[in-house]
């Protein structure tokens, strides 16, 4: 057998059913490649061993009777997703001690299927970042070349499960921080339609636009998380009553003939053109198993950077305007009154991206401002959707390569906040329509790094994606490739 | 005042909603808990939780606008408030503020004989804040979140009230209504029912309005009243010697009787409104706001008039007795046990409301514990409107009913306390007053009437307090009026 910490969340399954293996077995491989690989890699902000080990043995004792697919499967999670008891920092020193004493939906849902919490990931400071170097704590650095970003913000839950520290992780995705962080590490990340999955429990960065969703190396994995993960929350009025279809179920349906289309606008300028040729061919593989390609177009495309910061930024402004130090987290020391806490803690308790956010959002937000701006950026989303309803009028899914570029060096964009922004030039429109996406390893450029293909889908029609994407990944092999990370981290040839 | 100036007001008045639990979460929202007791992650806004509504918030909003004939939004929406203050734990308050759930309605108030309809601009939804409490000694503040949470709302006159007076008239026009649709208790005092004011004056007849005051932290009728005539005086004073009205906000001082500056905030006028999108629109259907009209209770005023109509109260009467819901509901169903409705009026009036005063029964919204039932104050009118006892032992049975002596008749059979109306008792009493006191009957009968009512009292007291005060008054005449015993009639 190989190492079990190798293994998919579907190949462990089938071991564990099979009573090859026990999940105390891959737990503790699972925590040993974490302990072996992590000081190099840096995707960990804690590890949970007691109470990993502790949920593993309670699912060994449900052998033969698993809750779920996810029942005895290592899983980590997003360090903005609260968790009780467990320490949920969002990569901010602002809540650098912050014990939640509840459970986001999302971290009661895999309780209840079963799966074991393995730790929380590193990522960007409240999610505010593409490259998960605005973290207060640590770099996380691409499994696949040690000098380069893992992609953000979910860059810790992505470096993981390429890296092969767990088989699954959760990550949030606002304008595209679970599909880049998939595509530049090389393995698959699905954001899905926008109240699909409750938001209540995850840190709030920018409410209208985030979705928490997992992160694998196999359709099949993501497709068996979403059934644990979805379905109305009471808790969250954002979330739909809806049913939550058998995602593994109609996995293996067969595709018929589906309808790709190609927005041309995804395909222009500032996609690096070896990115481009590797999703073309990967719209082959589509095309040869069976499906009709054409070309559409989003017209709003360009607008949609400039419409997400505005509304992102808007709200973040408002959703981080609870951290002043009074409740709960840090607090800055020897205030000399109300105001000057509240300045000071902001002060050092956040980090400049999160600032320059907050900054543009109470911006865009103010007196005078907010018809030019916010509401401005309203329609400008409205625009967007109906551009989407509009190719989807005529297309089951839409094809488009994840991130303009492999993954770039660590820091070269740290310092230039716009070009870091373009990094989601081609995920973000689909958070402002609120899409499910997915995003696949679609091949290597010459450097030998990860390329992503993105494929959206209709609101709710997460299947078709998850099908389609299966159908790729029966038909290639991209996503079995290793990063070539010995036990001490580093990165061979 | 000066003629030749007019006061315009307008009213904002915050209600605290009498739901179960909070606007957002399922803590109580009652008044009176430890610190901090009633709260939970959501109503503290620690990281990541969610607002979810509590439908039972928009019934009570929707009562409040139909009552006030005001139009319902179909589609509301949920917005946030940005400011920063200790007692607001997520950095924004929910409030409404583009939508609000109603717009355009009135309420009505009698000035003199006339009645005038005062325009709502809004009713909208929103949450309450914290409270802080500045701990002197400690040199530290601290915050109790229970009130966090706890659902208002906030109703926003138009500025068309002319006087204190009015003003007076509209808040109590207003409280008794949210009191009657059982939705708020308006108490003043406890802060569940507070208002702020926004005073300006014009010269009369002008259209334009003049620069205006915002005055707060008035916490009764007369607070508010005084301290709008103390604003709408100093305006005027200001404008009469030339000086220029300043746009600010004043707070009242009840003790020195007049406004003054409120200290600067800290911060800019700038909430940065915006639509809160953890809450997607309130959406309110035909069926929705037909299920809360079925609900909603007689109003008011339209109650006053009909007790008038029905009853034939004095207008007096029926004002005071529709100040409560409860009230109103008392009287009416002693009535329908005993149809003496002028009688019962004022034994409610009388005796009950002053118990109920007393045992500071009035506090609660809905009084369940009357000091006595209703149809047991109606069988005591009955037994004196019978006969059977006088107005004057109706009292005491009535004390003995307070304290727990059974229904009248009981008291009345037990304690012996039934009328004495046979006359050969009535007569033996009589003939022995008389008797013991020869020499007033003489006085009498020179001429002396005013010794009248001393017999009458002491064949009372005779009789212990119960005899018939006609048959005793009738007899008495009749006794003395008679000859004297052994003497011949002239």
């Amino acid at each position: 057998m190989t190492d079990p910490f190798r293994l998919s969340v579907r190949e462990a399954r089938r071991l564990l059913d099979e009573g090859e293996l026990s999940s105390k077995e891959l737990t503790r491989a699972t925590l040993e490649r974490i302990h072996g690989t992590d000081e190099v890699l840096g995707a960990f902000l804690t590890v949970c061993e007691d109470l990993a080990l502790r949920q593993a043995e309670e699912s060994d004792s449900r052998r033969g009777r698993p809750l779920s697919p996810l029942d005895g499967i290592p899983v980590g999670v997003k360090d903005v997703i609260c968790t009780r008891g467990v320490r949920t920092t969002a990569a901010s020193r602002m809540l650098e001690s912050f014990v939640p004493p509840y459970d986001a939906t999302v971290v009661e849902r895999l309780r209840r299927a079963g799966a074991v919490l393995v730790g929380k990931l590193n990522c960007d400071e409240f999610a505010m970042g593409s490259s998960t170097e605005n973290s207060a704590f640590r770099r996380t650095r691409n499994p696949w070349d040690r000098e380069r970003v893992p992609g953000g913000s979910s860059g810790g839950s992505a470096a993981a499960v390429a890296a092969r520290q767990c088989p699954l992780a959760l990550g949030t995705d606002t304008g595209g921080s679970i599909r880049q962080p998939a595509a530049l590490c090389g393995v698959v990340g699905l954001k899905p339609t926008y109240g699909r999955v409750s938001r209540y429990g995850v840190v709030a960065y920018a409410s209208s636009l985030e979705q928490v969703g997992p992160i694998a190396r196999e359709v099949w994995d993501c497709a068996a998380a979403l059934g644990v993960l979805a379905g109305h929350d009471p808790a969250d009025a954002t979330s739909v009553p809806r049913e939550v279809p058998d995602y593994l179920g109609v996995l293996e349906r067969p595709l018929g003939r589906p309808r790709v289309g190609l927005p041309s606008e995804y395909f222009g300028d500032g996609i690096d053109p070896v990115v481009r040729d590797r999703v073309l061919s990967a719209v082959e593989v589509l095309r040869e198993l069976g499906a009709e390609v054409g070309e559409t177009s989003l017209p709003h495309t360009p607008y949609a950077v400039a419409c997400y910061y505005l509304v992102a930024t808007a709200e973040a402004s408002s959703n981080l305007a609870r951290y002043d130090g009074i409740r709960y987290g840090f607090r800055a020391p020897d205030a000399k009154d109300l105001l000057d806490l509240y300045c000071r803690t902001r002060r050092l308790g956040f980090g400049p991206e999160v600032k320059r956010r907050i900054m543009l959002g109470t911006y865009a937000l103010s007196a005078g401002y907010y018809e030019a701006y916010y509401l401005r950026a309203q329609k400008v989303r409205t625009l967007i959707r109906r551009d989407f309803e509009t190719a989807f009028s005529r297309y089951d899914v839409l094809a488009t390569p994840t991130s303009p570029t492999s993954a770039f060096p660590l820091g070269s964009r740290l310092h230039d906040p716009l070009q870091m922004y373009l990094s989601d030039v081609l995920t973000i429109a689909v958070n402002l329509a609120g899409l499910p996406a997915i995003s696949l390893p679609c091949g290597f450029d010459d450097s030998g790094l990860p390329v992503g293909l993105q494929l959206v889908g209709r609101p709710f029609e997460e299947e078709t994606i998850l099908r389609l994407g299966h159908a790729y990944q029966s038909a290639t092999s991209w996503h079995r490739a290793e990063p070539p990370l010995d036990q001490r981290g580093s990165t061979g040839g | 005042m000066s003629l030749a100036w007019e006061p315009v007001i307008g009213l904002e008045v915050h209600a605290e909603l009498l739901t179960e639990a909070k606007i957002f979460c399922g803590c109580s929202a009652r008044f009176g808990a430890a610190p901090n007791e009633n709260t939970c992650p959501v109503c503290l806004g620690l990281p990541g939780v969610l607002p979810v509504p509590n439908g039972k918030v928009v019934d009570f909003a929707l009562r409040l606008g139909l009552a006030t004939n005001s139009r319902i939004a179909r589609t509301s929406r949920w917005a946030r408030k940005n400011y920063f203050y200790p007692d607001l734990p997520k950095g924004y308050q929910i409030s409404q503020y583009e939508l609000p759930i109603c717009e355009g309605g009135y309420v009505e108030i009698d000035v003199g004989d006339a009645v005038r309809r005062i325009g709502l601009v809004r009713i909208h939804m929103e949450e309450d804040t914290g409270k802080n409490i500045h701990d002197a000694r400690a040199d530290a503040s601290l915050v109790d979140f229970n009130r966090s949470g706890v659902p208002l709302l906030e109703i926003v006159s138009a500025p068309e009230l002319r006087s204190p007076e009015e003003a007076g008239a509209y808040l109590r026009a207003l409280r008794t209504l949210l009191r009657y649709l059982e939705i708020c208790d308006g108490n003043m005092e406890e802060g569940s029912f507070r208002c702020d004011a926004n005073v300006s004056v014009r010269p009369a007849g002008s259209s334009e309005l003049g620069v205006k005051v915002e005055v707060k932290n008035m916490n009764s009728f007369r607070a508010v009243e005084r301290a709008l005539a103390y604003e709408i005086a100093r305006q005027i004073d200001a404008l009469e010697s030339g000086e220029p009205v300043v746009q600010e906000t004043r707070l009242w001082d009840p003790e020195a009787e007049r406004t003054r500056p409120m200290r600067r905030k800290e911060y800019a006028h700038d909430y940065r409104y915006f639509p809160d999108p953890d809450l997607p629109p309130l959406r309110v259907d035909d069926g929705w706001i037909d299920r809360v009209r079925a609900d909603l209770p007689e109003l008011p005023r339209t109650r006053r008039d009909r007790l008038v109509r029905q009853y034939g109260l004095p207008r007096y009467d029926a004002e005071v007795l529709t100040a409560r819901k409860d009230l109103a509901d008392f009287f009416e169903e002693a009535v329908r046990e005993h149809p003496n409705p002028k009688a019962i009026s004022n034994w409610t009036m009388g005796e009950v409301l002053r118990v109920v005063r007393e045992r500071g029964l009035d506090r609660e919204l809905v009084i369940r514990d009357w000091p006595v039932p209703p149809r047991s104050l109606a069988r005591l009118v009955r037994l004196v409107d019978e006969g059977k006892i006088s107005g004057k032992i109706a009292k005491q049975v009535f004390e003995k009913m307070l304290a727990g002596g059974g229904s009248p008749e009981e008291i009345v059979e037990a304690e012996g306390l039934v009328q004495v109306s046979d006359e050969s008792e009535l007569e033996r009493a009589i003939r022995e007053v008389l008797a013991s006191h020869a020499d007033k009957v003489e006085e009498y009968r020179a001429g002396k009437e005013k010794l009248f009512g001393f017999f009458v009292g002491q064949a009372m007291k005779r009789l212990g307090g119960k005899a018939h005060p006609g048959k005793l008054n009738e007899l008495l005449r009749r006794a003395l009026s008679a000859a004297p015993k052994g003497e011949e009639r002239p």
